[in-house]
């Protein structure tokens, strides 16, 4: 039981606490080449006064307030509304703008699940994914493991997620390799009809929106 | 929709072209348009504009007749100098 378990011998806190969570080892390493560098660079910045720290502090709270609930306002507002769909599918970036989420200088495209295909994104590059509409990306969507796995086994990979897709369902992967980034535009539940824009978005997931799940049913 | 394939070549430094898909032949799904070449953006040169494209590989092009389900697809952005015509 960890409860019972009682591990006052070791400076380290090894194992797990009293509470029953593992440890994670402390980070009493020096900093990184690159640590060094961001640290050096900020501060060089904020001395010419080219920066503020309050301006640093601004887009790091602007980086943390964008969530995957940007992302089900616009696939909520496309399940509702036949023109925007349309927009949306010819041009993301322009469509979520109009939203007001802007994409900076990347191009965003929306792919569509119908009956017969299904899609899922992965960056097997590096962790290419639409943040300022999903917020950051999830540990495992950077894990070697689902980006090597998905362009490999994507069907192996979804039922690992819970989603076991017909053998007449097409699968197709989006490998976000350079300048695009890719929204998954689910199909609208069954059993939907008549809800409110704002209750549509509240069953779209995170997951829906990368392709390893599906949306909450009503 | 035009044939292409990936050039099979294995520069040094930063490229985003996927060896996995290098030799490989696929369509191209949709024109993107000139970005910034990244092959030289990432050195902080000067950086000209390529033409980008979608291109969609078929399972069974990547991984051969043992693909999970070779008729799944693929869809990959490959700036134009790493794509070679196919003529067939």
């Amino acid at each position: 039981m960890p409860h019972d378990h009682h591990d006052h011998d070791h400076f380290h806190h090894e194992g797990m606490s009293p509470s029953g969570h593992p440890y994670r080892a402390d980070n009493d390493v020096p900093l990184t080449y690159w640590q060094t560098m961001e640290i050096a660079m900020r501060e060089i910045l904020i001395e010419k006064g080219i920066l503020t720290p309050e301006a640093v502090q601004l887009q790091i709270d602007a980086m943390d307030a964008r969530s995957p609930a940007n992302g089900a306002a616009v696939v909520a507002r496309a399940w509702t509304d036949p023109e925007f769909k349309a927009r949306l599918l010819a041009n993301g970036s322009d469509a979520t703008r109009e939203m007001g989420f802007d994409i900076g200088p990347m191009h965003l495209v929306a792919v569509e699940n119908t009956d017969a295909v299904h899609n899922v994104i992965v960056c097997t590059l590096c962790s290419c994914y639409p943040r300022n509409l999903l917020g950051l990306p999830p540990d495992w969507y950077k894990s070697r493991a689902y980006r090597s796995r998905t362009v490999k086994e994507p069907r192996k990979v979804l039922s690992e997620f819970g989603l076991d897709l017909p053998d007449d369902v097409t699968v197709r992967v989006h490998d976000s390799t350079a300048d695009m980034r890719y929204i998954v535009l689910p199909a609208r539940p069954a059993g939907t009809d008549g809800m409110s824009e704002a209750e549509l978005a509240a069953l779209v997931t995170r997951d829906s929106m990368i392709g390893v799940g599906a949306p909450k049913q009503p | 929709m035009a044939r292409v394939r990936v050039r099979e070549m294995m520069p040094p430094g930063h490229v985003r072209t996927p060896a996995y898909l290098r030799g490989k032949t696929g369509e191209i799904e949709r024109e993107l348009g000139p970005f910034a070449n990244p092959e030289k953006l990432a050195y902080g040169h000067e950086a000209e504009k390529r033409d980008l494209y979608r291109v969609r590989f078929t399972m069974r092009e990547i991984w051969g007749d043992g693909a999970e389900r070779p008729e799944d697809t693929l869809d990959a952005e490959i700036y134009a100098h790493w794509l070679e015509q196919v003529d067939d």
